[in-house]
């Protein structure tokens, strides 16, 4: 009979701490952040560009990249490809390439790739040394001194877009676009790459005046844009957006990607780790000294034992 | 018959007079010389009489600025039939500044249609390779500019080309 009792209350001990440590983390965690208020991005317009690669030029001057291995203004380059069909991507020699994606029945759609400087960025959730930082100014940065070159934050990223620096034999780490966050954004100085595109494909400033921005190009302009701002939603959105005059999949972006930042899918597992961590312990140590009390210690010792015989 | 005849020759006449009227009421320049950027490129040498008989009409370049009918149905809305601006030159209206969002509003504020202008450098490339492209006319860099020491420095090009490169 008092073996039941001890069961059933048990039971609901389990259930209760699994509410108290369900509860918090739901209220804090669910609601949906757009990101610091005043965030800064880019819009890219790609039906303006025209590939003549002088973003890339830009990049890497005010990076001080290594020198290239073709001028910037050699368009052979998007012959390239690696394995036969895959495009270009960013090096640790080069923070943004550009692509050209030939799209049957229409003119080739060139398409610029850096770091997208994500709302919530997986890279950032990924790093277990937190080298990565969510600047108010929107950009991600991250840490050189910390890194540690593990490469987690390259496979999290949804966009493929850290690279690492294999060509360092004893320091290998992390490279990838900061949005020029020390020489340009911090001042509130428009990027290096989006300064110097002649085509204007670029237009530099506050998030949410440039998905207004984008929004009124489809608007105004029916029938050249699909209806689509590419990472307005994107894992959570992301800084830089983009606006194309064909599917976004004929221009390689990956258009399967969730609306919900990555890290959603893990957050309430991972919210509830500290508390069965720190919880769980005291707890059920309480419960079997309260079930244990006034019990001989021999007897218990032999329940126990009973028990998982029957299990 | 006779008087939708009569109502073409006055038409074809007035398309006329007015064209010649475009072209010789202003003291039009036959070249401009556009080198208020020019850095890593020499400024564009641009043949303007050339150009002005292989358009439609001066309003694709200029706008409404010159008056007479308008090309562009956005600005025509506003714009068709309105009188001839005093200044009329590219950088007149286009900024030599990048434009960002911020400066997109505040000349939103000022004018609520004139609200998505292109800056300078996005104007003169817009206007001048978007046209390039339909024409099927040069669409190359160095086609309309030569590239300067510093634009070779700046694309790792020409005397700076990187070593083993091939070009």
């Amino acid at each position: 009979m008092s073996k039941i009792t001890r069961r059933r209350f048990l039971a609901g001990g389990v259930a209760g701490g699994a509410a108290i440590a369900m509860a918090p983390g739901k209220k804090v965690f669910a609601a949906n952040l757009d990101g610091f208020p005043n965030g800064m991005g880019v819009l890219v317009d790609m039906t303006r560009c025209v590939g003549c690669r002088t973003c890339e030029a830009a990049c890497n001057k005010e990076q001080n990249l290594p020198e290239p291995e073709k001028p910037f203004d050699d368009a052979s380059v998007f012959d390239e490809g690696y394995h036969g069909h895959e495009q270009r991507r960013t090096t640790e020699g080069a923070y943004t390439v550009v692509n050209r994606y030939d799209v049957p029945g229409s003119e080739p759609v060139y398409r610029k790739i850096q770091c997208n400087h994500c709302n919530e960025p997986a890279c950032l959730t990924s790093c277990f040394v937190n080298a990565y930082k969510k600047t108010p100014e929107g950009a991600v940065i991250y840490d050189d001194k910390v890194c540690v070159g593990c490469r987690n934050c390259m496979i999290a990223c949804p966009f493929n877009i850290p690279a690492y620096s294999y060509s360092s034999a004893f320091n290998p780490i992390i490279k990838k676009c900061i949005f020029c966050y020390d020489t340009r954004l911090k001042q509130g100085h428009i990027p290096a790459c989006v300064e110097s595109c002649p085509q204007q494909v670029m237009v530099f400033g506050k998030r949410k005046d440039l998905l207004k921005i984008a929004h009124d190009r489809i608007r105004k302009h029916p029938g050249k844009y699909v209806d689509h701002v590419y990472g307005e939603h994107e894992v959570g959105g992301t800084s830089w957006l983009y606006l194309s005059s064909v599917p976004f999949e004929q221009a390689g972006f990956n258009v399967t990607l969730q609306k919900e930042p990555i890290i959603n899918n893990v957050k309430d597992f991972l919210a509830i780790v500290p508390m069965v961590l720190a919880i769980w312990p005291a707890l059920f140590t309480g419960f079997h000294l309260l079930a244990t009390k006034g019990k001989k210690h021999g007897d218990d010792h032999s329940h126990d034992q009973q028990e998982g015989h029957e299990s | 018959m006779v008087k939708a005849g009569q109502t073409f020759i006055t038409g074809l006449t007035a398309l006329a007079l007015s064209l010649v009227f475009c072209f010789t009421s202003y003291a039009m320049p036959d070249v401009i010389t556009m080198d208020q950027l020019a850095d890593l490129y020499d400024g564009v040498v641009f043949d303007h009489e050339t150009h002005t008989m292989m358009t439609e009409g001066c309003a694709v370049c200029h706008h409404h600025t010159l008056g007479g009918p308008v090309f562009n149905d956005y600005c025509a809305k506003c714009h068709d039939g309105s009188e001839e601006v005093a200044t009329v030159a590219c950088s007149d209206c286009h900024s030599k500044e990048r434009i960002t969002a911020g400066s997109m509003r505040l000349a939103e504020l000022e004018s609520p249609f004139h609200d998505d202008l292109p800056d300078l450098k996005g104007a003169y490339h817009l206007s001048c390779l978007g046209c390039h492209q339909e024409m099927g006319a040069p669409v190359g860099c160095t086609d309309c500019h030569s590239k300067t020491e510093a634009g070779n420095k700046y694309y790792n090009s020409g005397q700076f080309a990187p070593t083993g490169s091939q070009h």
